[in-house]
């Protein structure tokens, strides 16, 4: 009798009717948009707030270039002593002081610069500064020694590799970006999932073997069955409940840009579009981006995704059901845990350092085979456009050794569930798959 | 009367610690068969064992002359000792869910579950969830979806434990119902008195073989031991004590009596009739308690256990 249906609607409806589930389905993105929110908010104070900076010129060189803006104003000091326009700035308020020594000589007076403050300067602030004065003693440096700025900047070239693959597919820098960034998401969310949903299998197995139902149960049901159902109707839920997320994730967004006016979501964008409108180059890029987007290998994206997702997720999965059934209460599953973590960790470290250094390389190649890591590492892989020989393989491995590991979990799940009162070593588990 | 379960010669192995060393046991239709054995014997790997929970590692299970076979799961009906039911989860769901797993139709699982609840009278906790219910509800939410699906064979471990003896009693009048309208159990317990009160057959496992089975009633003639429990009221009893003891092998009994009698167990020699004993006895004193000692099934076990130790 073939009771999967029946045991998958059950654990999804356990599941989705379990009151701390909905609680975290429905308070979670309320609390993430929260805190997005204040965030946004915090930075913006942070921004808002206009920084003082008195400027005390000696060599009179570079005071020209220190123009007010709408986040630090400069208050050009002058005929005064360095004590006096300490005791000056200080009196003031001024975030800080910034002194320039008494030399013509440029490359003397570049030595001489220094900035005084109450409490250590924002790191931001100083980069800026020190840029403004490299420039502009630069140029005086140039002028000096009889070179034409002038030409200089107008003989300044800027060059942008196009690239372009032996097929002709044409790729570019922030092709590159996108790929990453849509190769990270999708392995980064395969872990989560698998991380929070597999726990989620591991503790109805204890709960079933706690509440001594289990016997009852396989006294109906093979205990494969069992556990397949588990997992699935656990993983129905656990997509249930991300989809709730979307929604209401975007919902929030909407309402709260709307009712606050903090653009949490627009501001970069609408930062960009009007920089991209003042910048014909920045406004290159923008289109760049956009159609980067669409030179992604959207379909096999996709397939890709929803395959590598399936099989990833059930392989470890069926480690957690395991795990479940060889133990009696939760506390005991922590040494069983470090062997499913480390590959998965190793799976998205791999992921994120080596694929972004080089996405065919050797080590990214190799992992994106081996099982255990495949599924996010080929995920992160595919955005860059993987052969579709490669994945194939990588899928029939995966495959294989789900049904290897499914194999291997229903053999400790079957005799587990019933065993009672031992905490078991590797050693006992290795003797329950002979029973 | 023909067997409705055959297990021939099974053997079952956990590692190296054999578990069942080539068991057969037959259990007639429409019977209460008493599964006994001390802890550990090997009875719940049995019962396992005819449940498909484990399958065995040679012999064979046979139910209706047929092979054991997933077709079987809905004929039989199993209350393990270790029991429970889902925490959280409604008792009406719950029993609709388990039901479902036997087989039954959802109408017709909820029909059924109508009738015993209100024969149990139980009907209101149908939205309640378990752990709002104290262990001996549980227990009987229990008794019913096992019973449920009428199945053929009914299989209870400990199924007394958690009952008042109001329960306990309501559920024994149930399971011998059951029987009635065709049933055939299988009756694992350590409470003696309820074998001797249900079983009609019994089969005994100690350390993983089987060590004595067959009808009751068989076994107890087996085990009896001739003897007779004896009052008699006599003009001396020490007198009659010690011509007693030369013609008999016998041993002081204990037991109430009105009067100042004297009471001994006298156990006669094979083939000596009892009535010649109690004309023996007439014509020396007046007797006012004359019983055969029939051995309990307590003393079987444990005299048999015993032995095979």
């Amino acid at each position: 009798m073939n009771h999967l249906p029946l045991i998958i609607k059950r654990e999804y409806l356990t599941k989705v009717k379990n009151k701390s589930f909905i609680v975290m389905t429905f308070v979670s993105p309320l609390i993430m948009i929260i805190l997005a929110s204040v965030v946004a908010y915090l930075t913006q104070l942070n921004n808002e707030k206009v920084r003082n900076v008195s400027i005390l010129d000696e060599s009179g060189l570079v005071y020209d270039v220190f123009k007010s803006n709408d986040k630090t104003t400069f208050n050009v000091l002058s005929n005064m002593s360095i004590d006096e326009a300490k005791a000056f700035s200080k009196e003031s308020e001024a975030y800080g002081l910034l002194h320039i020594g008494d030399f013509k000589d440029v490359k003397r007076a570049s030595k001489s610069i220094q900035f005084y403050s109450e409490e250590s300067p924002s790191l931001s602030l100083i980069s800026d500064l020190e840029s403004k004065l490299e420039t502009k003693l630069t140029n005086l440096n140039l002028l000096d020694n009889g070179v034409d700025v002038d030409m200089i900047n107008a003989s300044k070239i800027s060059v942008n590799i196009a690239q372009e693959s032996f097929q002709g597919e044409k790729t570019s820098k922030t092709d590159s970006v996108v790929k990453l960034i849509f190769g990270g998401a999708a392995g980064y969310l395969l872990f989560m999932f698998i991380i929070i949903y597999g726990n989620m299998i591991m503790r109805s197995v204890i709960e079933e073997k706690t509440s001594r139902i289990i016997e009852v149960i396989i006294s109906s049901v093979k205990p494969v069955q069992l556990m397949l159902g588990k997992i699935i109707g656990t993983s129905l839920a656990g997509i249930t409940q991300f989809i709730i997320w979307l929604i209401i994730g975007s919902i929030l967004l909407t309402v709260i840009s709307v009712i606050f006016g903090i653009n949490v979501v627009q501001s970069s964008q609408q930062d960009m579009m009007n920089q991209a409108m003042a910048n014909p180059e920045i406004n290159a890029q923008v289109q760049s981006i956009i159609s980067s987007f669409y030179n992604l290998p959207l379909t096999n994206l996709i397939f890709a995704f929803i395959l590598f997702f399936i099989g990833g997720y059930l392989l470890y999965s069926s480690l957690y059901a395991a795990i479940g059934a060889a133990v009696d209460n939760e506390t005991d599953t922590q040494q069983f845990m470090l062997p499913i973590i480390t590959p998965l960790m190793l799976a998205v470290y791999i992921g994120l350092f080596t694929v972004i250094e080089d996405p065919h390389g050797t080590v990214s190649t190799i992992f994106s085979f081996i099982p255990f890591t495949s599924p996010v590492v080929m995920l992160m892989r595919i955005p860059f456009g993987v052969p579709l020989w490669q994945q194939g393989l990588s899928f029939v491995i995966l495959v294989a050794t789900f049904m290897l590991t499914v194999w291997f979990a229903a053999k400790i799940y079957r005799v587990g569930i019933l065993m009672y009162g031992k905490k078991p070593s590797y050693k006992e588990l290795i003797k329950w798959i002979k029973y | 009367m023909s067997n409705l379960l055959e297990v021939n010669q099974v053997s079952k192995n956990f590692g190296n610690f054999r578990a069942l060393n080539n068991v057969s046991v037959s259990i007639p239709k429409g019977s209460i068969f008493g599964l006994l054995g001390p802890n550990g014997a090997g009875k719940t790997t049995l019962i396992r064992i005819i449940n498909q929970i484990t399958m065995p590692d040679s012999g064979t299970v046979h139910i209706d002359n047929e092979l054991l076979n997933e077709n079987h799961i809905k004929d039989i009906g199993y209350l393990p000792e270790e029991r429970g039911l889902y925490k959280s989860m409604k008792v009406g769901d719950q029993a609709l869910y388990l039901a479902q797993l036997k087989g039954l139709s959802k109408s017709e699982a909820k029909e059924r579950l109508k009738y015993w609840f209100e024969r149990l009278e139980i009907g209101d906790w149908w939205n309640k969830k378990i752990q709002e219910l104290s262990k001996g509800m549980a227990q009987k939410i229990q008794f019913v979806v096992t019973v449920l699906h009428q199945p053929k064979l009914l299989i209870f471990d400990e199924p007394f434990s958690g009952f008042d003896p109001i329960n306990a009693n309501l559920i024994k009048d149930e399971i011998l119902r059951l029987r009635e309208d065709g049933a055939t159990v299988i009756f694992s317990t350590h409470r003696m008195e309820s074998v001797e009160e249900l079983c009609d057959d019994i089969a005994l496992i100690n350390k993983s073989n089987k060590i004595l089975d067959g009808k009751l009633i068989d076994i107890k003639r087996q085990y009896k031991i001739n003897t007779f429990e004896v009052g008699i009221k006599a003009n001396d009893n020490a007198i009659l004590k010690h011509e007693l003891s030369e013609k008999f092998a016998v041993s002081p009994a204990n037991f109430k009596t009105l009067d100042n009698e004297l009471k001994l167990n006298i156990q006669l020699s094979n083939g000596a009739s009892p009535n010649d004993l109690l004309n023996y006895l007439t014509t020396k004193g007046e007797v006012s308690h004359f019983v055969e000692l029939i051995p309990s099934v307590n003393d079987i076990f444990i005299q048999t256990v015993k032995n095979n130790q």
